[in-house]
Parts: structure tokens; C-alpha cells; sequence
């Protein structure tokens, strides 16, 4: 491919998010108007309210409403956004009440992945609050006859310091309703943060503990049905019979539809299959069962991941297009190394499996509740699917039982509303774990060449990677048979190694099921292969792997993909406030080393292994304690984690985040494949694709955040792709054995 | 038919089929949504409530062994959400997405009626049947050690 475009994940979702292939535009924060008054939420209105922007309305009866405008998954948001707008608001938190907003473009930006919820709106959501504290200000200053200047917001109060004054902010909105929105304000300084950087407890611990959270696959409404879907074994395949008057014979079973056919590209368009709708989950379920469906297969119907292997691993050996080239990677060294790293597809299997409730309405607009990512591109799926305009389609957020990517694509929530057209009925659709594991956007299975030429003192010369996998732009495109974009920036051109001779390249890989992205996304894979190789390097070189590693990553330097010919848009962010700096780097591996006493005495045949890697603008550094059990079996014993994510808004849910990803990163280590066979996927459930379990997890994950200033990284997914790495590394250090494919069950080792 | 049983100290009588799995009769009849499904193969615990006090996996016992016995669901531990094991859950920040936890809450509960003073080990053993894909375990065995604790 002679032109690598550069196009980031979200450029790439606004450009391709919907059927049509229509834009969805993002507006920017400037417009104030009214909250929606169809966003849910538990907040009942009072008589007078005002709303200085779309994120936050002041009522008078004293609370403040915030809408959190993305999608809570687990991360944390629908606590730690209300709490930067609250802190420029000065508002006080026993009276914040959250309210999940609907989808609309209106809020700018709400496709909640990329870990971007704080480091791409951490201004936005301070403006928010600046504003509606000026506003506040503004409105006790007229009250008042004083200055604006002469008044002060804390509070959740307006003081004017020389009369002795006071008025809360209820007690203001009357005043405040006739004063104009400001559109800018002064951000607080950092030292005056009362919730930013505080490890304030989740606003969802009450729902969460009781019962009551409201999640996708809860909604019930009035009068609806049931809706399971048998869907072709491989992707793209087509009914070519089955049984309706069986599925019918089942008590409770109401109605049969066969679904759209697929379409190809896949887009997030519905994957035809046959629909059973019943008056209960288990009804529908059950009529499904008799349905008995006949498949014609289609195109994907050979897809066979063993023979897939072969030529994946095949084409990873050849070359293939340069993205990155710096000096000569060809030149003549005086050890040659090279190894082939690969790692399977992968199914993000949130524990809550997607589920969507659609209603259309006499006049054909539709409601829709589901527990999505993206309620933008969920609207304008619905929309394309339905043939209606968006503004006829609601979209409500529920809480979402994890994501991991899944839940970004709203194919589950298109055939929701399609049959709930179809069958003149409001229609829950949900999916089966074995329909969420087997029908799925599947992580791309990987093959990784590298090679490493030293000099005769053993110094890294020059280093080649060689990347193939199937692209997430096949989803979208026929045509796609390379990765391409994003794909390419995450973790494979931004490579760090002090290395004078390097060359990347990515090689052609077809796609024979819907390619999706998982946490991490091809950080991941990359991560696996370039800690693993430059820990191979340093057992090549006789070199503890912890000082290798940092005399790989060399002294500290912002690197610039371009400089050597890389197209690097930085997951979207400014490189010049966001550097690729090998410093920061060098300092998680240095911290998270000590913090697991690198160097101690273990006890024979315990290893420690240690990975670092930068994704989403944040570094994370990783050291695993490993031993095989006189089961033959990989125990992981503890782990450390290290994340420099710049400024932290909550930093009790991002240790949570960093213990999750650990376990999350643990479970693809040791557990996670996905394979095919005649097309159709071999695993479904959590037998075939197991998660560690608690008897699993090391005994304690030791997490460290980085005091920092520096504009907010991710915090969501960086955590995951050190880990594989790491264990990887402390395996072959407690065993001398080297793994160079996931999982590791695969080698008996789970 | 009709299947008589208490359900959260409540006489409810459904219109099941015998055979039909407890948890879809707890979520989409008798309307409590607290109980969650996440394999319907007792793989995950997501949908644990406890029967006659015994932990069980809900998708995977017909109605029809409810039958005249007691059923306990997330929403049935407390009045107002302040069973110790919830409210260690709250204190710790346990919860992740959330949506494991009613199964993990009620296993954790069973657990320390049976072993007040569980050990990791039988924290591991007893919670090994749920899984959380969020990965909360590290807290969930110290919010489990906490309840013991402070009930010592
Ligand atoms: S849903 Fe019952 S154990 Fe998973
Ligand atoms: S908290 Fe999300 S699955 Fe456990």
C-alpha cells in the first residue's frame, strides 16, 4: 500500500459509523441550551431551573443536575466527570445529582472508548463548570448592585466579601435566568481542587450493591417481548430454511421473523439470522432452539484458524510495506536474533452481554434503551436501519455491564428497533453468551516478526518488526486487507528502543469474521511481541532484563514517528503537549521495579518479568512474580503496576482500573483463544473461553500512580497490554522456557 | 402452572412452566432485575441467589425447585442496602461495572454464614463460581476479610 492514511479510530468511526456510511457530527462546546428532558435519571425537575450548558442544570430548590454524556462501563465516569465539573462549580457534592444523557450531538464528542473520557474533555468538562460558576456570579452580583469582581463562588454559594452577603446557588437561579451563558472562564488552580485528584467513593455504590442499577439487558416496558436470534455460524452466511411452525409450537413463543441479510462490508448493520419473540426470555430461547435452521454458509463459511495460522505466520515472514524507517535495519551484524510472536483472536465477553429494548411509536420515531458505548452512532444506525431521520430516534444510556469495546457497535441495538417494527411491539433483544462469543467484532488474531542485529559488544544495531493481522477496517471496507490508520499507531511506529537502525512494516491479512477492537486494541499484540523480544535480547546479550530494558528505551527524548517517515496522529491529541517521552517511560520501569524489590533472592523456580509500554497517552510499567505449580501450571503470585497518566481525576478508580486490567490482561495470557472451524467460531461460553477466576488472581496487585502535572493520559486500557508481556517474561525467567504465543494454555500452562 | 414460593419474604405464586429456569422467572415474571444473567450454564454466578439459604445458580434450576421453599435475591439481603457484606462492598469501592456483584455479594454472604472467618483460601474456593470480567477479586477478598472483622 503505497499511501498509509492517517486516520484515528474516532475520525474513522465519525467517517464510516452508521450504514449509510453518513458523517456524524461532533460539535464542539459553545452552544448553551437546555438539558434534554427525555434524558433519565433519577432528578425530578423542580418548577424553575437554569441551565448554563448542556452538562449541568441548577435548580432552585438548590441540587445540581450534571449530565454525564458518556457511557458508564466500569471506568468510573459517571463519578469522576461530575466531579471536575462540580469542583470548578463549586458545587457542593452531597447535592450533585448525575443524570445519564441521552445520545446527541449536542454534548459533542460521546463515544465513550479510546480511554478518552477525561484526557480528550478534561477542558470541556472544567469549562462546563467555570461558566456555570461565572454564571452564578454573575447573577448574586446583579442581585446585589457589586462588581462581579468583588464576588466569590464557594460552596456552592456566592459571597460577596465586603457587604457580608451570601445566596446559594438555588436561591440564585431566578436571577441567574436572565443572564447571559458564558461561553469561557477561568479554570481553578490546582491547589485549590477540592474533588480533581481525590479518591472520591462511585456514585453507583448504592445501585451497585443492591440490585438497582439499571443495565442494558434490564429495561422492561409495558406490552413487550422477548427476542432471541439464531444467527449463521460463520459471518455473512444466509438462512436457507428452517422451522417456524415448530418455533411456534412453543408455549409462549408470539412471533418468527427472519432478519435483514448481512450486508458486506459489515458495517454495524444487522447479520441476518432468524428472530423468535416470546413473552419471556427463556420462551424465546426455546423457540429458537426448534427453529432448526438450515445455513448456506457463504464466503467466510473455510475460515479455519489452524490453516489461518500458516499463512498469517507466512506473511509476517515476507516483507511487507514500510511504515517506519530509520538508517538501515539490513546492515550486517555480528549476532542476528529473530523470533515470531502470535496471539489469537479474541472476544471481549462483557459480563453483560449486549441487549437493547426498542420501541417504535405510532408516528415511526423510535426509543431505544441499551447498554451502548457510542449512543451517537447507536442513533444513526437505528435511524439508517429504520429508513427514518435521526431526529426521530431517542437514544437512553443505561449502565453498561462492561464494554471492553463490544458495546461501541450498535448492530445488537439496529435489531432491536427492526424488530420491534417489525412485530408492532417494544422488543428487548438479548444475547446468549454463546451468541456474544461466537457473533461477535472479534480482536484481530496477530503474527509479529522481529529481528535484532548486534554489534560485536553486543549493542542493538538494528531492529525490524515485521506486523499481520487482519484490520478493523474490513469491517467497513471490502478493499481493507491491511491494517491501516490507528491500527498502526498503537504501539508499533510510536516504538521507543534507542536503536539507530529500525524498520516496521505491516503485512496483508484477510478477514474472514468482523474485526472489532478490544481494550487495548493492537496495543495489545504489540506490546506482547516488542517486551518479549527485547526481553529475549537481554538473555541473548547475558543482561539483567530490567537494566536492558532501560538501556533499550536509551536516555530521555521525545520521539517523533514522523522523523522517521511514520504517520503518528497520537490517538488524536496535540504530540506537542502529549510527547512520546522515553523519560516517563523510563521512570515507570524504574519505580515498578522497585516497588517489586527487583533484583531479590526468589525462591527456586519463582521469576520475575517486567513490560512497559505507552497507549493512550499514558505510560504503565508492570513486574509479574510467577511459579509453575507441581500441576504443571503457570501461578501468577503477585503483581506491580506503575501508570504516569499525567493528572488524575479520581485516583481511587484508577488503581481500580490498573487491578482490572491486570486481571483482564491475565485472563488473555493464560486463557483467551478464539478460533474457527468451517467459519463458524469453536468456543462459546465460559468453559471453552475462560476468564481467571479469583482462585487465580495473584494475591495482591500493587498499584502506583505518578504525581504529575502534564495534561491527562488514558487511564481505561493502558494497564493492559504490559501485562502479557510481563508474565510472559517471568515465566521464562523462573523456567528458562520461552513463550512466544497466547494463550498460555496452549502450552499446558493454564 | 402455578408455582408457589417465597420470594424476599414474599408469598408469590407464577405462571411458569415448571421447567423453566429460576432466574428468568425471578427477572422477566415475578420483575426483579437485580439477578443477573451472564452464561446461563452455571459458569459465571452472575445470577447466584440463595435458596432455602443455600447458594445456587439460579439459571440453572428449573422454577419448579422453588417450589414451596424460600428465595433470596440481592434485593431480599437488606431493607435498605446496609447487609454488612454490601456495605464493605461500598467502603472498598468494590464494584467495577457492577454487574457481577449481586451474584458475587450473594456468594460472599453465603460464604460468611458458613466460615465467619474464611481464609483466602476459602474466599477462593467459596468465589471461584463468579467471575468478574471487570477483575474486582483483590478487592473482593479484602472487603469479605473486612465484614469478617469487624463482626468479630
Ligand atoms: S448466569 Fe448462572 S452461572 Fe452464569
Ligand atoms: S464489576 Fe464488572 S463484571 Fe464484576
Amino acid at each position: 500500500m503505497s499511501s498509509v492514511k492517517k486516520i484515528s479510530r474516532r475520525e474513522f468511526m465519525k467517517r464510516t459509523g452508521q450504514a449509510g456510511g453518513g458523517l456524524v457530527f461532533a460539535l464542539t462546546f459553545a452552544s448553551a441550551c437546555q438539558p434534554d428532558e427525555q434524558a433519565i435519571g433519577p432528578a425530578k425537575k423542580a418548577a424553575a431551573s437554569v441551565a448554563p450548558n448542556v452538562y449541568v442544570n441548577i435548580r432552585n430548590d438548590g441540587i445540581v443536575e450534571i449530565y454525564c454524556h458518556r457511557s458508564e462501563m466500569g471506568q468510573g465516569i459517571r463519578t469522576s466527570l461530575p466531579q471536575v465539573i462540580a469542583d470548578e462549580l463549586e458545587a457542593d457534592w452531597d447535592k450533585v445529582e448525575v443524570i445519564q444523557a441521552i445520545g446527541h450531538e449536542k454534548y459533542g464528542d460521546q463515544n465513550t472508548d479510546g480511554s478518552t473520557s477525561i484526557r480528550q474533555h478534561f477542558d470541556l468538562l472544567r469549562n462546563a463548570g467555570a461558566t456555570a460558576r461565572d454564571m452564578m456570579i454573575a447573577a448574586a452580583a446583579s442581585l446585589w448592585g457589586v462588581p462581579a469582581s468583588e464576588c466569590s463562588a464557594r460552596e456552592h454559594a456566592v459571597h460577596h466579601a465586603a457587604s457580608g452577603k451570601s445566596a446559594g446557588y438555588g436561591e440564585l437561579v431566578d436571577t441567574a435566568k436572565d443572564m447571559p451563558q458564558p461561553e469561557t472562564a477561568a479554570f481553578k488552580a490546582r491547589e485549590d481542587y477540592r474533588y480533581i485528584g481525590k479518591p472520591m467513593d462511585t456514585i453507583d455504590g448504592m445501585a451497585f450493591t443492591t440490585g438497582g442499577g439499571m443495565y442494558g439487558i434490564d429495561t422492561v416496558l409495558p406490552d413487550m417481548l422477548y427476542a432471541s436470534i439464531e444467527r449463521c455460524p460463520a459471518f455473512g452466511g444466509t438462512v436457507k430454511a428452517y422451522d417456524e411452525a415448530a418455533a411456534r409450537a412453543v408455549a409462549g413463543v408470539i412471533n418468527v421473523l427472519r432478519m435483514p441479510e448481512p450486508t458486506s462490508p459489515a458495517f454495524f448493520n444487522i447479520q441476518g439470522g432468524v428472530a423468535v419473540l416470546a413473552t419471556n426470555t427463556w420462551s424465546a430461547a426455546e423457540g429458537r432452539k426448534a427453529l432448526a435452521v438450515e445455513w448456506d454458509r457463504g464466503a467466510n463459511g473455510a475460515y479455519d484458524s489452524e490453516s489461518y495460522k500458516k499463512k498469517l505466520v507466512d506473511s509476517a515472514s515476507a516483507p511487507g510495506t514500510t511504515l517506519l524507517n530509520r538508517g538501515d535495519a539490513d546492515i550486517a551484524a555480528a549476532k542476528t536474533h529473530e523470533a515470531i510472536y502470535y496471539a489469537p483472536h479474541l472476544s471481549q465477553a462483557p459480563m453483560e452481554p449486549p441487549a437493547a429494548t426498542a420501541r417504535v411509536n405510532a408516528d415511526g420515531s423510535c426509543e431505544v434503551w441499551a447498554c451502548t458505548q457510542d449512543p451517537q452512532t447507536a442513533r444513526d444506525t437505528v435511524a439508517a436501519t429504520l429508513g427514518i431521520d435521526k431526529e426521530q430516534v431517542t437514544i437512553n444510556v443505561t449502565l453498561l455491564g462492561g464494554g471492553f469495546g463490544r458495546k461501541s457497535k450498535p448492530d445488537f441495538i439496529a435489531e432491536a428497533a427492526w424488530l420491534a417494527r417489525e412485530s408492532g411491539k417494544p422488543v428487548k433483544v438479548t444475547w446468549s453468551r454463546e451468541d456474544d462469543i461466537r457473533h461477535g467484532y472479534l480482536h484481530a488474531v496477530s503474527a509479529q516478526y522481529f529481528r535484532a542485529g548486534l554489534d560485536a559488544d553486543g549493542n542493538t544495531q538494528t531492529w525490524l518488526h515485521r506486523t499481520c493481522y487482519p484490520t478493523i477496517f474490513s469491517t467497513f471496507s471490502n478493499d481493507a486487507k491491511q491494517a491501516t490508520g490507528f491500527e498502526l499507531t498503537l504501539g508499533l511506529v510510536d516504538n521507543p528502543w534507542n536503536v539507530p537502525n529500525m524498520r516496521v512494516e505491516t503485512c496483508e491479512a484477510e478477514a474472514h469474521v468482523r474485526i472489532g477492537w478490544l481494550r487495548s486494541v493492537c496495543n495489545v499484540f504489540h506490546a506482547f511481541g516488542n517486551c518479549g523480544f527485547v526481553d529475549e535480547l537481554a538473555h541473548v546479550k547475558g543482561e539483567d532484563p530490567k537494566d536492558h530494558l532501560l538501556k533499550m528505551i536509551g536516555p530521555a527524548r521525545k520521539i517523533d514517528p514522523a522523523a522517521d517517515g511514520a504517520e503518528y496522529p497520537n490517538y488524536g491529541q496535540d504530540l506537542a503537549q502529549h510527547p512520546v517521552d522515553t523519560g516517563r517511560l523510563a521512570d515507570v520501569a524504574e519505580k515498578v521495579a522497585a516497588m517489586a524489590g527487583w533484583g531479590r533472592d526468589l525462591p527456586k523456580g519463582r521469576g520475575l518479568g517486567i513490560a512497559v509500554h505507552r497507549s493512550f497517552l499514558s505510560y504503565v510499567g508492570v513486574v509479574a512474580e510467577v511459579s509453575v505449580n507441581d500441576n504443571g501450571k503457570l501461578v501468577v503470585h503477585e503483581v506491580w503496576t506503575c501508570i504516569d497518566a499525567g493528572t488524575v481525576v479520581n485516583p481511587d478508580r484508577v488503581h481500580a482500573q490498573m487491578e482490572g486490567a491486570t486481571i483482564f490482561g491475565m485472563s488473555l495470557t493464560l486463557h483467551g483463544e478464539i478460533t474457527a472451524k468451517d467459519g463458524g467460531i469453536v468456543q462459546g461460553n465460559f468453559d471453552t473461553y475462560p476468564m481467571v477466576r479469583i482462585n487465580e488472581a495473584p494475591t495482591a496487585i500493587h498499584s502506583h500512580i505518578m504525581e504529575s502535572d502534564a495534561p491527562p493520559g488514558g487511564v481505561g486500557e493502558p494497564g493492559v497490554p504490559p501485562v502479557a508481556p510481563a508474565i510472559v517474561n517471568a515465566y521464562f525467567a523462573a523456567t528458562g522456557k520461552r513463550v512466544r504465543e497466547l494463550p498460555l494454555r496452549k502450552a499446558g500452562l493454564a | 402452572m402455578a408455582i408457589d414460593f417465597e420470594l424476599n419474604g414474599k408469598a408469590v405464586s407464577l405462571d411458569a412452566d415448571p421447567a423453566m429456569p429460576l432466574l428468568w422467572a425471578i427477572r422477566d415474571l415475578a420483575g426483579l432485575t437485580g439477578t443477573k444473567y451472564g452464561c446461563g450454564k452455571a459458569l459465571c454466578g452472575a445470577c447466584t441467589v440463595h435458596i432455602n439459604g443455600q447458594p445456587m445458580r439460579s439459571c440453572s434450576v428449573p422454577v419448579s425447585a422453588a417450589a414451596d421453599g424460600k428465595v433470596t435475591t440481592i434485593e431480599g439481603l437488606s431493607e435498605n442496602g446496609d447487609h454488612p457484606v454490601q456495605v464493605a462492598w461500598r467502603e472498598l469501592n468494590v464494584a467495577q461495572c457492577g454487574y457481577c456483584q449481586s451474584g458475587q455479594i450473594m456468594s460472599a454472604v453465603a460464604l460468611l454464614e458458613r466460615t465467619p472467618k474464611p481464609t483466602d483460601a476459602d474466599i477462593d474456593s467459596a468465589m471461584s463460581g463468579n467471575i468478574c470480567r471487570c477483575g474486582t477479586y483483590t478487592r473482593i477478598r479484602k472487603a469479605i476479610h473486612r465484614v469478617a472483622e469487624d463482626q468479630s
